[in-house]
């Protein structure tokens, strides 16, 4: 058996220790350790942005990244968005705009579109398109995440 | 069932019922779900695109801590050359079941060989690495055309074409001809001034869902076996599973999980038989998941395909004849979508003399499955690319002869039924009237081009119940899998009867041992059949509550009326009751109220869809760029407007991968080279513009609200609009999808 690693990390803002081995993935760990299956694994090789979280502020496929790297760091998640009994604006806005069909890749476009608006609060359609060009969505054609991101950043 | 109607609930835009949980991570898709004492499977796939299998040795992979169980074809019942009943059509339970896992034969790369249950994944995977399988490698056939010569290495030594209700002497690889035929063909050429005729080829593609494949099964001792899995219907997963695994259907309970697309991809079942079997062996939990790569090469992308067409029409433009040969890729067993590719290919016009030919034909490549109006996509690239060539002959504007030629109701099509109300001659007007078409698109190297097509729907069997709660809002249960925002449409039409808002109607999807039998989420049929299921349950709901209005009043049923939310009494007493406030009232007048319903409703209607689009071609590149793109469909009725728009628009661009990057690239020996997101390229947001849907409502007969199927056919006309637009753009007709930068510059011969 592969010996254990000890890391401890910040998860959306609460510390939390885990033990992981050297070869699973952040994905891996946050899905399969810690039962925060609201990242996705749509391709396991940086290809699709399911799985985006923001690590330390950046945006990053957590199935490029191992579990035993977060150590000391911070990490948000999909779970970590909305508040108790508020979504996030762009959460609002991908119900109000109908930006989600089967929803698999909407958390990795929630996390994607919340690192792009932490940055830059009035993108213009190009600059969303370019920002999201990361997340493969094959239901909707995009038209209405776009739709939703612009109308988020209006919002906040 | 009026146009101008009005209606409540209908076609207003409110929040999806299950939205929060899926903006919030917190719904659960099929690899999401966790169960103790939970192990690992993998399906170790053949590296082969031909091979017979001599022998497989797992004792080194048994070996190996941590591994629990190995299972091979052996594992399997012995399968019979038999027929089985799926409800969704017959299929061969042997062909179904070597498409499981292998027994003599690996027929593509990624069939899978065997599976390794084990206490982790990353042991799973290793433990596949020690299974010790020899194979003698045959030579592959890797494409329609060649499989279909009289010398080509020959897949299944049973196979004997079926022809019109003959049987070939010697095993081929065309395992089935069909042909419809409609006036006379010769004649109608004859008639035609001008006769153009094109060969067309498409690439392999995959429907591209974003969540693959996944399956996680359980076997109790007392031989309960529960499988929970994202899958477009739990019905045909337990109908399967019980064919695979000759297994009492009665003893199989499929929990269907969120499913994060499928596009007619996940009707078919790949590792859901294997988890079973797996389960079995180790008398414990496996969760079996496959990875991008397998989902590529193991499951079933929709075909390759030649085809020739050939149409003829008089001057003025009126067609006179209509003639194609589909030959279609099966994938490793037979059943390609060329039957409906061969219904839909000219049914969008009225052609007196029309004569099709259609071959289903096996070839090493993935059993091809359903994708999104399964072959009509192939067939209508070839179709619309030569109506606008005749067009440009005959000097006509390309909706012009469209709209000259386009089926109304009564008209036949070639396979035969007869078009209820339709709403072709509306998308092609709602084109023409768009300020895109009216616009003037002038520039060099920027075309536009334009196209339409059809998909027949389905209607098929659901059912639905609804219970009445005491605060006037209701459970409704229903057993289609929701794909793309169906617990909504399918509620409103339940609130439009009952006259409450689509927020006091809960929907829940439920699992086989809960509901009445449900055909798949496909075939653009469950807004319309489902839906209409909840329609007949809301109004059984009405039939009980006004009988409790009447007891409530001691007066006579017939007595009461329901309107706007409102029962009352119509025997002169001014006695009015909410079905809020007689929801609460349902203990004192005789206990629950539970309304029921199942439907197989035969009138779904057919589906028509006109698109316009503009592009800029670089010709020192080759790249294709879609600048504009207006798609106008007949949605019959929109129930939720938003969802209708959302479907066009994927279905949109799903039709623009096809046309311009996506395929499968294999080499010689029959391997993908590009089995990752990276290399077979979806589009992304980046290579688009917004994508503007018209909505058009010509009200389906067949259905109370008028609703039409909206998920499939907004698919069918993109190859073909946007190969329109190349060749305005640059002047060459391109015939081969995808029409890829490389394929663009050599059909300008600058490679």
């Amino acid at each position: 058996m592969v010996r254990k690693l000890h890391v401890q990390t910040a998860i959306n803002g609460e510390t939390v220790e885990f033990l992981c081995e050297p070869r699973q993935s952040l994905l891996e760990v946050l899905r399969d350790e810690l039962h925060l299956t609201g990242a996705k694994e749509g391709c396991n090789n940086g290809n699709c942005g399911a799985c985006s979280v923001i690590l330390d502020g950046r945006l990053v496929n957590s199935c490029l990244v191992l579990g035993v790297e977060i150590d000391g760091k911070s990490v948000e998640t999909i779970e970590g968005v909305a508040e108790p009994e508020k979504l996030h604006p762009i959460q609002d806005a991908f119900l109000e705009n109908a930006a989600l069909q089967c929803g698999i890749c909407t958390p990795g476009f929630i996390m994607s579109a919340k690192a792009l608006l932490d940055k830059n609060p009035n993108p213009t359609e190009h600059e969303v398109r370019y920002w999201l060009a990361g997340n493969l969505c094959r239901c909707t054609g995009y038209d209405k995440i776009v739709r939703a991101v612009l109308d988020a950043a209006s919002a906040t | 069932m009026s146009e101008n109607k009005e209606y409540k609930v209908i076609g207003t835009r409110p929040i999806r019922h299950d939205g929060v949980d899926k903006v919030t991570g917190r719904a659960i898709y099929g690899a999401d779900f966790q169960i103790t004492g939970l192990l690992h499977g993998r399906v170790l796939r053949s590296p082969h695109a031909h091979a017979k299998i001599v022998s497989i040795d797992t004792s080194r992979a048994e070996a190996l801590p941590g591994v629990k169980g190995i299972v091979t074809a052996q594992d399997l019942p012995a399968a019979e050359d038999k027929m089985a009943d799926l409800g969704e059509g017959a299929v061969n339970l042997k062909y179904l079941c070597d498409n499981i896992l292998a027994s003599d034969k690996a027929l593509y790369k990624g069939h899978a060989i065997a599976a390794v249950a084990a206490t982790n994944p990353h042991i799973a995977g290793e433990a596949c690495t020690l299974l010790d399988v020899e194979y003698e490698v045959l030579p592959p056939v890797l494409e329609v055309r060649q499989a279909m010569e009289p010398d080509a290495p020959i897949l299944h030594d049973n196979i004997r074409t079926s022809s019109l209700g003959e049987t070939g002497e010697k095993p081929s690889n065309v395992a089935s001809h069909l042909q419809h035929k409609k006036g006379d063909i010769e004649k109608g050429f004859t008639e035609a001034d001008v006769v153009i005729e094109r060969e067309f080829v498409t690439g392999t593609v995959h429907q591209g869902y974003i969540e693959p494949h996944n399956a996680t099964a359980l076997y109790n001792p007392d031989g309960q076996l529960t499988v929970w899995c994202s899958t477009q219907g739990a019905f045909t997963v337990r109908e399967q599973l019980a064919e695979i695994l000759q297994y009492p259907i009665s003893k199989i309970k499929v929990v269907p999980l969120e499913i994060g697309g499928g596009f007619g991809g996940k009707i078919n079942v790949y590792i859901k038989p294997v988890a079973a079997l797996l389960a079995k062996k180790t008398g414990k939990p496996v969760k079996v998941l496959m990875n991008r790569a397998d989902v590529f090469e193991g499951t079933g992308p929709t075909p390759a395909s030649y085809l020739t067409i050939k149409i003829g029409a008089t001057n003025d433009g009126k067609i006179t004849a209509a003639q194609t040969s589909l030959a279609f890729e099966a994938g490793a067993y037979p059943g390609s979508p060329v039957g409906a590719g061969a219904m839909c290919v000219f049914a969008p016009y009225n052609i007196e003399n029309v004569l099709i030919d259609g071959y289903d034909v096996v070839v090493n490549k993935p059993k091809t499955a359903p994708y999104r109006a399964p072959g009509a996509t192939n067939a209508a690239f070839g179709t619309e690319t030569v109506i606008d060539e005749l067009a440009e002959t005959l000097n006509m504007d390309p909706l012009e002869i469209r709209l000259k030629n386009g089926a109304k109701e009564g008209d036949r099509r070639a396979d035969g039924p007869v078009f209820p109300r339709i709403g072709f001659i509306e998308t092609i007007e709602a084109a023409q009237e768009h300020p895109h078409y009216t616009s003037s698109n002038g520039k060099k190297h920027h075309g536009r081009g334009v196209a339409s097509g059809f998909w027949f729907n389905i209607g098929l069997e659901s059912s639905v119940t609804i219970s009445v709660n005491p605060d006037g809002t209701v459970n409704l249960v229903e057993g289609s899998t929701d794909i793309g925002g169906t617990r909504a449409s399918i509620a409103m039409q339940a609130a439009e009867v009952l006259g409450i808002p689509a927020e006091s109607v809960n929907p829940t999807v439920v699992d086989t041992n809960s509901i009445g039998y449900t055909a798949v989420t496909g075939g653009s049929r469950t807004t319309y059949a489902t839906g209409y299921a909840a329609y007949e349950a809301a109004q059984d709901v009405v039939k009980q509550m006004k009988a409790r209005a009447a007891k409530l009043w001691d007066v006579d049923e017939d007595n009461i009326q329901f309107a706007d939310g409102e029962f009352s009494s119509i025997n002169g007493k001014e006695e009015q009751i909410s079905f809020r406030d007689l929801s609460a009232k349902l203990s004192q007048t005789g206990g629950p109220v539970v309304g029921r319903a199942t439907m197989n409703p035969a009138g779904a209607g057919g589906a028509f869809a006109t698109h316009v689009v503009d592009v800029a071609v670089d010709e020192e590149t080759g790249k294709v760029e879609i600048l504009r793109y207006t798609a106008t469909q007949d949605a019959g009725k929109a129930i939720h407007p938003s969802y209708v728009e959302g479907q066009i628009q994927g279905g949109v661009v799903q039709g623009i991968g096809w046309a311009l990057n996506e395929e499968y690239i294999y080499n010689d020996e029959g391997e993908m080279t590009n089995a990752s997101f990276l290399d077979y390229r979806m589009p992304t947001c980046l290579d688009l513009p917004m994508i503007d849907a018209v909505i058009v409502e010509v009200p389906n007969p067949g259905h109370p609200y008028g609703v039409r199927g909206v998920g499939e056919v907004p698919i069918v006309p993109p190859p073909a609009a946007i190969a329109n637009a190349i060749y305005d753009a640059i002047g060459v007709r391109m015939t081969e999808l995808p029409m890829s930068p490389d394929r663009i510059l050599k059909a300008l011969g600058k490679i």
